[in-house]
């Protein structure tokens, strides 16, 4: 059964600087999922576990963080730190019974690069054959 | 620290099966500095539960309250404030603040959100490990300050057993042997000989074996 997810995307300021280029319509363009609503954050270092499962709560059937690279990332360890609250919150999920691949973390690099909007495309692709969020009950 | 560790999801979803209402009461004591009960945590298992009963298809309406502990009865009055208001407190607070809101509020409803496990410290961010058992009878003068009680896996009063291994427990390759240790430590202050005094049969009258135990101080009493 098909049906429209809505997930929510948290992404550093750096790599996700290419949804401001031409006011956004530049990753419209490249084929950005509509499904996608993207949230930008200065660091993802700063993303608590909470914020994560607030969105599961408002209803997002999938929650993605792009950070980034491990090695390198602007603020150091930012991008670490949200990879080790994703975990968390994939455990958590998998606790309630519910598939972790719904939560998932990506260090890509920064600035304008097709992989942003390729793991977009891998992130809406995976919540689709997932299906809806089995907290939207 | 007293420290402790969420119980399994599963186990605190079914706790409030029936409720309509909880309070998720931190405690901003011991296990806020273990990262287990603090308001962070409070915060994280709120959320938590709100999804998992909606997955079980029920709703419920879950707060989240800290108190500055949940040991003393000064703090535990403050519980008042919320009378009548849940069906039940989740406690992320150790089994001591458990039982002090049973004690003290018998109309509450109140389900324990952690295990409670020993008490230690932690050397390195994110790990804790057990220090000392709360024997009430303490030998670290003669240990060079390192317990025997806690952190020997037989507890061994003259040990090193004969399972030592190249400073290792025999119970796993990761625990150190506690004995080893303490002979090093002594060695290192000149005190091996301390080593060679056999210690005398342990009365564990004061580690609870003679039921819950009690200290009253009265030069504090009122």
């Amino acid at each position: 059964m098909s049906f429209d997810p809505a997930i929510t995307l948290f992404s550093c300021h750096y790599t996700s600087q290419q949804s401001c280029a031409e006011e956004g319509k530049e990753l419209e363009q490249l084929g950005f999922p509509s499904s996608i609503n993207l949230v930008r954050v200065p660091c993802t270092g700063k993303l608590q576990v909470t914020t994560l499962l607030k969105a599961f709560e408002d209803g997002a059937d999938g929650v993605y963080v792009v950070g980034c690279p491990e090695d390198g990332c602007h603020n150091v360890k930012g991008s670490s730190r949200a990879a080790k609250r994703v975990a968390a919150v994939r455990a958590a999920l998998e606790e309630l019974g519910v598939e972790g691949e719904r939560v998932q973390m990506y260090h890509l690099p920064r600035g304008l690069h097709p992989e942003f909007v390729a793991k977009a495309k891998e992130m809406d692709a995976r919540i689709r054959d997932l299906g809806p969020s089995p907290f939207s009950n | 620290m007293i420290v402790a560790e969420r119980k399994p999801l599963a186990e605190i979803v079914e706790m409030v099966q029936d409720c309509k209402k909880v309070l998720v009461l931190a405690c901003r004591g011991c296990v806020t500095v273990c990262s287990a009960g603090g308001e962070r945590e409070a915060e994280i298992l709120s959320s938590l539960l709100r999804l998992g009963m909606k997955k079980a298809g029920k709703s419920i309406e879950v707060s989240t309250a800290s108190l500055v502990r949940q040991c003393d009865r000064e703090y535990i009055d403050e519980i008042d404030q919320w009378d009548g208001q849940y069906d039940a407190i989740v406690s992320t607070a150790c089994g001591v603040g458990v039982n002090f809101i049973s004690n003290l509020r018998k109309d509450t409803m109140v389900y324990p959100a952690l295990n409670t496990s020993f008490f230690g410290g932690s050397a390195e961010q994110g790990e804790w490990t057990e220090q000392c058992a709360g024997c009430g009878d303490c030998v670290l003068h003669l240990t060079g300050g390192l317990c025997p009680v806690a952190r020997c896996a037989k507890s061994l009063m003259n040990g090193p057993c004969g399972g030592s291994v190249d400073g290792r427990c025999e119970i796993d390759r990761d625990v150190e042997c506690i004995w080893q240790s303490i002979h090093d430590r002594l060695g290192s202050f000149d005190r091996a000989a301390q080593m060679e005094v056999i210690a005398p049969i342990r009365d564990w009258s004061t580690a609870g074996h003679g039921g819950p135990r009690k200290i009253v101080r009265d030069d504090l009493t009122v």
